[in-house]
């Protein structure tokens, strides 16, 4: 198996980079936490004394090389500290996403072989010791926050607190101090550094294993290439069992040495990120969606002329914005009038939003509106794509500052060697790149090539400029009946970028045409329905007015010209749509508990509707079960007019393709 | 705070004794007696208009009742008004939300503090010195509270913008800011979906378990009263129909008739 080129360093492991930061630059903050409405800081020097006392005090209670160590919680430092005190032992941390259920809580603890479980709070450990007849190695629970927790009898429970005390306390002879600091060095590279259980949304979720040196390797690349130093901030806000925020936030804070800051609770994180001020930032593309919402809303209710005011310099950012970011050549005009934007909206805008001090910053996970991307872009915000997953320790692709665009997610990030396969897959060789699925090495091999690539199961291709462009996932790209390339999620993306359509489900593998069944946005079209003078009084009804279908037809219209322009997506134009009686919903299985469509399930469910398409029918009438919120069952009983659309003819590249 | 006589849990901390209470010719109470319990959550139902919200009025001292005995820690009581009830230990939180509207949750709730700070208007004002250091301990609490009733992200929210569910909240953590000894709650939960009552749900009985707080609360969604309290009282048209414990009461026939229809 080839591995990723070995570079030489001292500091293989993320507990030996903690006391290399406590030694070079023990004063610097490290960790902020609010509490009780104040900002708590904690410096590399402090941090590395409580972690250590809390290793020796996990160490005490029974904690070993090689055993697992679950972590369940919001971002709080001890949970990180947690992480890192495990690594000082040389056990292997595993986090969990907090909002997990029981049942899912229970599966992954049980698959870990979990011994020690880090709990936020009472929530947490009400959960765990729900299931704990489960979890044949639990041995002890641990808990950061004591409310409600007092009056327990459940005698695998400990504090926080009690931990480290008794840490602290053995630690103050020199003797044990000097063994945790020799089993510090003594912790090696290649040892598992953390496992990371996928999200799961394309099966069971598996663990992905990661070693210590391939961790800090990418780190320190994406550290270099994005010129991370500590005087830079973060808000440490994603879920900690996420690789995005063992990565950016952890690893790479780890690595640089900057500062974690974390929120005082989810709902307040908008707020603190305003009071951090964070230098480096990431968000996936609906986090930036609901802020335009929110500030689109906010300056709908301002006066006459603040609206004037943030209109005229939204043109004149869309217009020069990109253009200064990506560094080209702009009259001293348009120079002059996008400063005085910058003064006057952009700069004030920004502040707003907390994105003042934004150096870098990275938004992937699903595709971006183009229109969404141009607007940060344009108001000076350094906002990237990036392509990445766990199994690479997230990294594969990153744009660099000044080529950037909405519709790509960049070339192969440092040292990625990357290639596409075949039939269209993405796969690709990393720094980072996992070692192991946790004890299921059968699904290992079967991710990896015989020459040691990694599939990612993501069809895509590259374009001219060297970037790569994502359509889908491998499995799911198919062929129309005359051969023609087609993927699914890369026609729904498209109309999902209108605010209209808030669902798309295409359809057309071994079929003669794409056709598509729409979900309408009831916000948005019923908004467009009220100054139309369209009466409606359920979505049933507005679904099925004649004048949200004209309405809806432009819309794919324009994605039909958008394909045309594509050489490899011409031939995959819509056809024929319908809009869907009914909104999907998680609760009846049309959507996972993410807001993915699962297609399989809707193509079976609505078949009549998807026969109509198919035989050339004006109208298919549908009846479905639904289920209610409260988990009533009802009927649903509706039909839908079926739209035909004409087709572009394919255009002609220009000579750049 | 005068805590001369405390009463240990499961004594009555207050007992009303044949209380009638009347506007001209309506009465509005006739001849109520029943006690709260230290340490009980205690609930008062009935239909509409039986004289419920009164009865709170009495017990906050708002209404004098024209006959019948208060003790309060076994004391008799005499006529009072709701602020020295309130340097007493009682606070309340009003059917409909009766909040600053135009000041933040943070300083609603720091007004539930002004009758434990000491400190002359004179310091308080040129915030310097035993003053600040007196804000600054009330501020804790402040926070404590917050965090207990998981508002953090609306501290600095004027309560005006809010929606009711939290201001409702925000009306509880201010009730709270004064560590009262009897929580008068009237309606706590109207108006709010299920979440929102699942979630005052919990703060009521955290309060009433960990803060130690003695609770009376009206409210209507009966679910909610039989699962959360000890002991209800039943009204109607001003009488006691009954008081007991929520298995007796749901079963009492007197009150299906009055208020619960069917039996739940």
């Amino acid at each position: 198996m080839g591995l990723p080129p070995k570079r030489a360093n001292a500091d293989d492991t993320f507990a030996k980079l903690l006391r290399m930061h406590a030694r070079v630059r023990g004063g610097r903050p490290a960790f902020r936490h609010k509490d009780f409405g104040i900002w708590q800081t904690w410096t590399w020097s402090q941090v590395y004394a409580e972690t250590c006392a809390l290793a020796q005090g996990l160490g005490g209670l029974g904690l070993a090389k090689g055993d697992r160590i679950a972590v369940v919680g919001a971002n709080r430092p001890r949970l990180y500290w947690t992480i890192a005190a495990a690594q000082m032992l040389g056990a292997v941390p595993v986090p969990v996403y907090a909002d997990s259920v029981a049942d899912e809580l229970a599966l992954v603890l049980d698959h870990a072989g979990a011994k020690f479980i880090a709990a936020q709070d009472q929530e947490q450990v009400d959960k765990i010791f729900s299931v704990a007849s489960r979890l044949p190695n639990l041995a002890l629970v641990i808990y950061d926050e004591e409310r409600g927790l007092s009056d327990y009898s459940e005698p695998r429970l400990r504090s926080f607190e009690s931990v480290i005390a008794a840490g602290r306390d053995a630690l103050a002879d020199p003797s044990v101090a000097a063994a945790l600091d020799a089993r510090i060095s003594a912790g090696e590279g290649k040892d598992p550094s953390v496992i990371l259980y996928t999200s799961g949304t394309t099966g069971r979720s598996k663990g992905v294993v990661l070693s210590g040196e391939r961790c800090i390797a990418a780190a320190r690349d994406t550290v270099a290439f994005d010129n991370l130093t500590d005087r830079d901030e973060v808000l440490a806000y994603l879920p900690l069992a996420w690789v995005g925020d063992h990565y950016l936030n952890y690893a790479q804070g780890f690595v640089a040495g900057f500062c974690m800051a974390c929120p005082e609770s989810a709902d307040t994180a908008a707020e603190d990120l305003r009071e951090i001020g964070p230098t480096f930032h990431f968000a996936p593309p609906r986090v930036f969606e609901a802020l335009l919402t929110r500030v689109m809303i906010r300056m709908e209710d301002a006066s006459a002329p603040k609206r004037w005011l943030f209109r005229h310099f939204m043109g004149v950012a869309r217009r020069w914005g990109e253009s200064i970011a990506n560094g080209r050549r702009v009259p001293w005009l348009a120079r002059l009038h996008y400063a005085l934007g910058e003064a006057l909206i952009y700069g004030p805008l920004k502040n707003v939003l907390g994105f003042t001090k934004i150096r870098v910053a990275y938004t992937a996970g699903e595709a971006i509106g183009a229109d969404l991307f141009a607007f940060y872009r344009s108001l000076g915000l350094n906002l990237k794509q990036l392509y990445g997953q766990t199994e690479a320790f997230l990294y594969v692709t990153a744009q660099a500052d000044g080529a950037v665009r909405a519709d790509a997610v960049g070339p192969p990030a440092p040292h990625v060697e990357l290639r596409i396969a075949e039939d269209g897959e993405v796969q690709f060789k990393s720094p980072g790149m996992f070692v192991d699925y946790f004890q299921e090495h059968d699904k290992t091999r079967e991710a990896l090539t015989t020459d040691g690539f990694v599939k990612t199961g993501d069809a895509g291709f590259f374009e001219p400029d060297g970037q790569l462009k994502i359509i889908d996932r491998a499995k799911d790209v198919g062929r129309l009946a005359n051969g023609q390339l087609f993927a699914p999620k890369y026609i729904e993306n498209k109309l999902k970028f209108f605010s209209d359509i808030r669902e798309a489900v295409a359809i057309g593998h071994g079929r003669d045409f794409v056709a598509v069944m729409l979900n309408i946005e009831l916000a948005s079209v019923g908004n467009w329905a009220e100054r139309n003078a369209v009466g409606y009084a359920s979505y049933q009804e507005l679904a099925g007015n004649p004048r949200v279908a004209e309405l809806i037809a432009k819309h794919v219209d324009a994605v039909n010209r958008a394909l045309a322009s594509e050489p490899v997506m011409a031939g995959a134009q819509i056809k024929r749509f319908l809009i869907l009686p009914k909104e999907l919903d998680a609760d009846d299985g049309e959507l996972t508990r993410t807001q993915k469509v699962r297609r399989s399930f809707i193509a079976e469910r609505y078949a009549p509707l998807v026969e109509g398409l198919y035989n050339g029918a004006a109208e298919a009438a549908i009846s479905a079960e639904i289920t209610y919120e409260d988990g009533r069952k009802g009927k649903l009983v509706g039909s839908s007019r079926i739209v035909d659309m004409p087709i572009h003819p394919p255009a002609k590249r220009s000579a750049a393709a | 705070m005068n805590e001369r006589h405390t009463v240990a849990v499961g004594e009555p901390l207050l007992s009303l004794q044949h209380v009638s209470l009347s506007f001209g010719g309506v009465k509005a109470i006739s001849d109520v007696s029943f006690d709260i319990r230290k340490g009980e959550i205690r609930a008062i139902i009935g239909p509409n208009g039986a004289g419920k919200t009164s009865m709170l009025n009495v017990i906050n001292g708002f209404y004098q009742p024209q006959l019948g005995r208060i003790l309060y820690r076994g004391e008799a009581r005499k006529r009072m008004r709701p602020y020295e009830a309130a340097s007493q230990g009682i606070a309340r939180t009003f059917q409909n939300v009766a909040l600053f509207k135009g000041m933040t949750t943070l300083d609603n709730i720091m007004t539930g503090r002004n009758l434990r700070m000491n400190k002359s208007l004179f310091w308080q004002a040129l915030r310097h010195g035993p003053a600040l250091q007196e804000e600054i301990a009330h501020r804790r609490v402040c926070e404590e509270i917050i965090d207990f009733l998981e508002i953090e992200h609306i501290r600095k929210t004027p309560v005006g913008a809010l929606p009711y569910g939290l201001q409702k909240r925000v009306e509880l953590g201010r009730a709270l800011a004064m560590e009262p000894e009897l929580l008068l709650l009237d309606e706590p939960m109207a108006g709010m979906n299920l979440e929102e009552k699942e979630d005052m749900s919990r703060f009521i009985v955290e309060a009433n378990r960990h803060l130690g707080a003695t609770v009376a609360l009206i409210e209507h969604d009966i679910g909610v009263v039989m699962d959360l309290s000890t002991r209800i009282v039943v009204l109607e048209y001003g009488r006691k129909i009954a008081d007991d414990v929520p298995e007796v009461v749901k079963a009492d026939q007197k009150v299906i008739d009055a208020y619960l229809g069917v039996a739940h």
